[in-house]
């Protein structure tokens, strides 16, 4: 069993295919896949239907698929921070499904974990509702949301031995575990490969079962917002 | 005379009791969290954190280390992390006490709108529908008007709804209105705010 590959280019080349379905990891900037993404944009791929929370910023993480039109599709909770992407929504080139932040996790982590549909009392009685089914348990009423499989996820985390035991770092981990989860094929991209013994096994937070495969290299990991605050004069 | 933003976010933090757990939203909201004083509030982040602490000193950012408005924060010596799935099981769990978040318009059945306005800005729901369709208590803080002074507490709201029948709690820059049966009650006027005042500036239906 070999999972790790040279560079993000190998390990996606006989992966991609136009209209492929994709899961990405990541919260805003933090956490993103952005070397498998840079990848993707180079191979060119086209008429992708992505699910990430948010679709990266003008010219970086997934920002860089919408400038180049290899997305046809976005599944996310939060647009609000691209230009491109409003522009390619309000003229009719990109299709958006919103999902609330939620449903998006949860959609993810069904699909991986072999449940095809889910209730959940997020979005009843709103825009999100319609089209769904309701139920009602114990007095109070509930949609239906759908399990998300893709073809492919991409995801990025700290470290990885060569099994594909990964563990994230801080609030990098958000969706890149439910998004690792649901794809068919899992690649997972990490800042360093370390060797087997060298992870807690009681500190895994995603087993290597759910990761095909891994690639190694230098992050940008850029900041959206910086916030900071004045020293106390010392 | 009404309150400002500073004053509505400590008047929000009299909402919150020592050893909760909760959720804070973007703006005004934020700044709840300097007027908590000694109580033992535990703040959640929905991108994966409880325990959020202060923003770093200039030059410890670090950009693994975000809160939920994608602003650089830092972690306490309680700060527990943990995926997006495992952090809207807490949310639509009910595990998180309380929510104290901003509006566009909320109506008299406790109906809000927070997330988009048709035609003219399409950002998304985010984490808010999640949140207040599962924490315990939704508390909106914002301001009584719009900039062209129009009512934004409602007979019913004209936006696309957040959450239907959600609202608990309203504190403006007039005042303090809760949601009960029938409409709205008010609970407390702001500095200098008469209630007439808070009337007239309101276009929900106040019993008495």
């Amino acid at each position: 069993m070999n999972k790790i590959y040279p560079d993000a280019d190998a390990a996606l080349k006989d992966v991609l295919k136009d209209d492929m379905t994709i899961a990405a990891g990541g919260f805003g900037l933090c956490g993103i896949p952005e070397l498998l993404i840079a990848a993707i944009h180079r191979a060119g791929t086209k008429g992708l239907t992505v699910a990430s929370n948010n679709c990266g910023v003008d010219g970086f993480g997934l920002g860089i698929l919408l400038d180049n039109k290899q997305i046809k599709k976005m599944q996310s909770s939060y647009v609000g921070e691209n230009a491109e992407f409003m522009r390619q929504y309000l003229s009719g080139e990109l299709e958006l499904e919103f999902n609330p932040q939620g449903t998006l996790a949860e959609r993810m982590r069904a699909g991986g974990a072999g449940i095809p549909g889910f209730y959940t009392k997020t979005g009843v009685g709103t825009v999100i509702a319609e089209g769904k089914e309701v139920k009602n348990f114990d007095g109070e009423d509930y949609i239906l949301e759908r399990g998300i499989v893709t073809d492919l996820a991409i995801v990025k985390a700290w470290k990885a031995d060569d099994t594909g035991n990964l563990v994230f770092r801080k609030t990098a981990r958000n969706f890149n575990v439910p998004a690792a989860t649901c794809g068919k094929i899992c690649i997972a991209e990490v800042e360093e490969i370390v060797p087997r013994g060298s992870l807690d096994p009681d500190c895994i937070h995603l087993p290597g079962i759910y990761v095909h495969r891994i690639v190694q290299g230098d992050h940008e990991k850029r900041i959206e917002q910086r916030t900071t605050r004045k020293r106390e004069n010392a | 005379m009404a309150w400002d933003r500073n004053q509505m976010a400590e008047r929000a933090a009299q909402e919150l009791e020592d050893g909760m757990y909760v959720n804070l939203g973007i703006g005004i909201p934020t700044l709840v969290a300097n007027y908590v004083g000694d109580k033992d509030i535990t703040l959640q982040s929905e991108n994966g954190m409880l325990g959020m602490g202060p923003f770093p000193y200039e030059g410890e950012e670090d950009p693994d280390l975000i809160n939920a408005g994608k602003q650089t924060i830092t972690e306490l010596n309680r700060t527990a992390y943990f995926d997006s799935a495992q952090s809207f099981a807490m949310i639509r769990g009910g595990k998180i006490a309380a929510a104290i978040l901003g509006a566009m318009e909320v109506a008299e059945n406790g109906d809000l709108a927070n997330w988009m306005i048709p035609g003219k800005l399409v950002k998304g729901m985010g984490g808010a529908m999640d949140l207040v369709a599962g924490v315990g208590r939704v508390v909106v803080v914002m301001d009584h008007t719009n900039k062209a002074g129009e009512s934004k507490v409602l007979r019913e709201c004209t936006l696309p709804l957040t959450g239907k029948g959600v609202v608990d709690r309203i504190i403006t820059n007039l005042g303090v209105l809760d949601v009960v049966d029938g409409g709205l009650k008010i609970v407390e006027l702001a500095d200098g705010v008469t209630e007439d005042e808070l009337r007239a500036a309101t276009e929900a239906n106040i019993v008495a």
